[in-house]
């Protein structure tokens, strides 16, 4: 009798525990989601809504970049880094020009270095408009998404005019330019200056000072600075953990060293920091751009390069700062006109893998809040 | 501490450390394998260099040898150097992994691996990043062969 | 046949008697119901139709774009485009999901609103069902629909579907009741549950106006639980397309699709339509006390005008939250119900017995 009694008694045990304990699941996220903006795919292990595990999985548009670089010309290179992070195309074209006249010892007109800087500022201020805008798209409020894009299009046309192309400009080129600005440029960035800085406090208005938005923003996602740089999380994110990892300000290229701006540094560690370091960068950009577009000098727009560059034999990197952070690029010359190495340390691929450490406990919704305050672009983490 | 001190310092650690400064901005230190793991964890503890943050970890195909190279910079003192690992073992090519002490290196290891076939001991997860599992080959180091795809001039 | 455009209890009645004049008694009945059905099939649709091209329009506005303009005058016939193309795609079923309760889903979705328009009151005697307790039948049914949404999560063998559905149910349950307790606090003042005597308690003014604070706060929190509820934003977590993709309608297609769609749109009418019957007087013009002078050149507007005008009004104010707030997650929106909606109506509901008692009401 007492036997059958503990078997049942077993029985209810085994029920009542499965009952109470839950279990943990996968969740595919991507390669085809709305909110991994392209084709990142995001292993989740989650315990009800509740993020246990993320693990990135990278590579659906790996083009060997790298690979291709090493068939390439110098001047070839160049256009291949726009494909990596299309939003600061520039900046990236910048990085290789940069890391080529360092290895040539060549160095390039003022009107160059204003004329690279102008451009960069620009290319930024539109990163972090789009971003703003999908950040915004990403925690449901769809409205910002087409803010962003309405003030995102008049700086493009500003790049239409003066090299042809919106999105991927190849503007740059060793030595220099492609050709000279336009001459309208000058007056319309300044015509966008003035449009934009009455723009940007709608955007606080907008989003900063929404209650759910600060709700959903504020102590989610926390990276500590020893994280950040262990990570190597760089550019906004890395510098809302209080990073000081400001490429521009630790290590001058071009005229950044000629302009007065502050590295913006907080220390909130979580998303309502990177969030804020962002549109505080857009203040700064808007301060940078001010200061040199009156003080263009006149000169050549390229400095005198030979047909086919080659490189003296050495390695030679270079890093520039991009909207979404420290962009290497490493070179191995040995003396042949293509390089024997080339190396793209990008931002992205760094920053994307501080998510699993950031995402632990924390909910799904507050994922993808994280998610688009690291500014992800998934070519530049593939290249 | 600047790169006379760096390398009295590494000296000090391993006595076998080759050092180059020749075509290059940054001091070059290149160790064999066995140091690797030892040496990176000094300069990475050491009051005096604090090299915590590492900007760039990459393999090149040297083709007598691999190399992995890891840009180190210190974000107290900002000091910069490289730290090289020659791995002369072609056929299988192993190195101690670095990622215990800097985490991104255990992404940027699984890229190496990835494309060098270069292994890393200890590593958590060795894993292919950019490719697929089944992916035959590595597809950066100069030997690699796929004549669908590359275009040899 | 005496038809008026201010009261269509005459003209209901005389074709309740051509009715029964030319069938039986119970025949005619039957006719009556078959006419009532397919007045509210075509209403239902067109409602749907007009409702998705408003929407897109407000957004649009709101957005500082156009929206649809190609499709015929100003892209009016756009949804209606919109809904052939959905006729004519192909239902897709994903595999070893429970085909019955999969297509079982769209269809109670789209009953819970069927049922409740019914008890809509459009204009004086334009009203299908009129109980004594309409309010309540109406609170009661609209749930019905989230049978439908967890079944939809639950058959479609998708965690993302699933992930929706549960937070759907756990929503719309505790939006539930501050919903109905803010109903409630008005039903204090007027004393019956009727619809048709709710409105006709507010021929002397709207109970927004009448009902001093405890009103406007019942109002308020109508608002914030119905748009809840129907699982509109800021509130749409059920969807929320960057986290879930679509929730609990990811893998429908086609026409099911649709039905999800319609009867979204046809629950957030019926939220405006409850809304302006209990806090704004349904069809009832806006009339001030005693002053005949006024009331009598508001009663030159016809009801239905006024009926529609309302719910176009408060159908604007929820867009209009829709398209500027971010959407809150899931423990947010259940703090928000259980740690301030709720005890707020409670204490409401309690503020408003002691106006109706002391009668500090107008």
């Amino acid at each position: 009798m007492s036997n059958i009694f503990s078997l049942i008694s077993d029985k209810e045990k085994q029920s009542t525990s499965s009952a109470t304990e839950t279990q943990e699941y996968f969740v595919n996220m991507g390669p085809q989601h709305p909110s991994t903006h392209g084709v990142l795919r995001l292993l989740l292990t989650l315990d009800g809504e509740i993020i246990r595990k993320v693990e990135p999985h990278i590579g659906y548009i790996h083009r060997s970049i790298e690979k291709m670089c090493e068939k390439d010309s110098y001047q070839q290179i160049v256009h291949l880094t726009d494909r990596m992070d299309y939003l600061s195309c520039h900046i990236n074209n910048e990085a290789v020009c940069l890391a080529v006249e360092k290895g040539l010892q060549l160095e390039v007109p003022d009107r160059v270095k204003y004329i690279r800087t102008i451009i960069s500022e620009l290319t930024r201020l539109s990163s972090h408009q789009l971003w703003w805008g999908v950040m915004g798209m990403d925690l449901g409020a769809i409205t910002t998404f087409l803010y962003g894009f309405r003030d995102r299009e008049q700086i493009i046309d500003i790049f239409e005019e003066t090299c042809g192309a919106r999105l991927t400009m190849n503007y740059n080129v060793p030595g220099g330019v492609m050709f000279d600005i336009h001459p309208n440029f000058q007056k319309r960035t300044k015509d966008f200056l003035k449009y934009f800085k009455e723009k940007l406090p709608e955007y606080d208005e907008l989003l900063t000072g929404n209650v759910i938005f600060t709700e959903r923003t504020k102590d989610i996602g926390y990276l500590s600075k020893e994280d950040a740089i262990s990570y190597g999380v760089t550019g906004p994110s890395g510098r809302a953990s209080g990073f000081s990892c400001d490429v521009r300000k630790k290590d001058p290229y071009s005229a950044y060293d000629r302009v007065d701006f502050k590295e913006i540094i907080r220390t909130d560690c979580d998303s309502y920091g990177r969030y804020k370091v962002r549109i505080a960068e857009m203040y700064e950009s808007l301060h940078i751009i001010e200061q040199l577009i009156d003080n263009i000098p006149e000169g050549d727009f390229k400095a005198k390069t030979k047909a086919v560059i080659k490189l003296p034999p050495g390695e030679y990197y270079q890093r520039v700062e991009t909207a979404r952070g420290e962009l290497g690029v490493y070179i191995i010359s040995d003396n042949k006109k293509s390089p024997y190495r080339v190396k793209f340390r990008s931002p992205g691929f760094s920053n994307l893998f501080a998510l699993d450490t950031m995402a632990k406990g924390y909910k799904i919704a507050d994922l993808v809040a994280m998610m688009s305050t690291l500014d992800l672009v998934i070519p530049d983490i593939d290249r | 501490m600047n790169n006379d001190e760096l390398k009295n310092m590494i000296l000090k650690v391993v006595p076998e450390a080759e050092f180059s400064e020749e075509g290059s901005e940054f001091l070059n230190v290149t160790v064999t394998p066995e140091h690797l793991h030892k040496l990176a964890e000094d300069l990475k503890s050491n009051k005096d260099t604090l090299l915590d943050y590492m900007f760039c970890l990459t393999g090149v195909d040297w083709v007598s040898h691999f190399m992995v190279v890891y840009h180190l910079e210190s974000t107290v003192h900002s000091h910069r150097m490289v730290l090289k690992v020659k791995i002369p073992d072609r056929v299988n090519p192993a190195v101690d992994t670095v990622s215990d002490i800097w985490r991104t290196a255990e992404y940027h290891e699984r890229e190496v691996y990835d494309l060098f076939g270069i292994k890393f001991n200890n590593h958590p997860d060795l894993r292919r990043i950019l490719l697929e599992e089944d992916w035959e080959g590595y597809p950066l180091r100069k030997d690699y062969k796929d004549e669908v795809n590359i275009v040899e001039l | 046949m005496n038809f008026s455009i201010y009261d269509f209890t005459e003209f209901i009645r005389s074709i309740h008697f051509w009715l029964t004049g030319i069938f039986s008694p119970a025949l005619a009945d039957v006719i009556g119901l078959a006419i009532i059905g397919v007045c509210f099939l075509l209403f239902v649709t067109l409602l749907g139709l007009s409702l998705v091209y408003i929407e897109r329009k407000v957004a649009a506005f709101f957005q500082q774009r156009l929206g649809p303009m190609r499709v015929g005058f100003w892209g009016t016939a756009q949804t209606v485009a919109d809904i052939i193309k959905l006729i004519f795609k192909e239902p897709l079923v994903t595999k070893n999901s429970d085909k019955f309760l999969f297509n079982l889903a769209a269809f109670i979705v789209l009953i819970a609103p069927f049922m409740v328009i019914g008890a809509v009151p459009f204009a004086k005697g334009l009203h299908a069902l009129d109980f004594d307790i309409g309010l309540f039948y109406i609170t009661a049914v609209s749930s019905i629909g989230v049978t439908g949404i967890l079944l939809a999560g639950w058959s479609s063998n998708n965690k993302y579907s699933l992930i929706g559905a549960m937070r759907s149910g756990a929503q719309i349950v505790s939006y539930e009741l501050s919903v109905v307790l803010s109903l409630l606090t008005i039903v204090v003042l007027t004393g019956s549950l009727r619809l048709s005597e709710i409105i006709a308690s507010q021929s002397d003014g709207w109970w927004i106006f009448k009902g001093n604070i405890p009103a406007i706060i019942a109002f308020i929190i109508f608002i914030v639980a119905s748009t809840a509820e129907s699982n509109r934003g800021p509130f749409d977590l059920a969807e929320a397309e960057s986290e879930l993709t679509a929730g609990f309608h990811t893998e429908y297609s086609g026409i099911r699709f649709a039905f999800f769609f319609l009867a979204e749109y046809v629950n957030f009418f019926i939220i405006a339509a409850v809304g302006a019957t209990v806090f704004f007087g349904g069809w009832m013009p806006l009339h001030i006390g005693n002053i005949e002078f006024f009331n009598n050149a508001m009663d030159v507007i016809p009801p239905v005008i006024w009926f529609f005008g309302k719910v176009a009004a408060l159908l604007f104010l929820i867009m209009w939250f829709k398209w500027t707030f971010p959407r809150l997650r899931i423990d947010q929106l259940l703090t928000l119900e259980w740690k301030y909606l709720l005890p707020i109506s409670i204490v409401n509901i309690l503020l408003m017995s002691l106006v109706a008692l002391n009668g500090w009401h107008l």
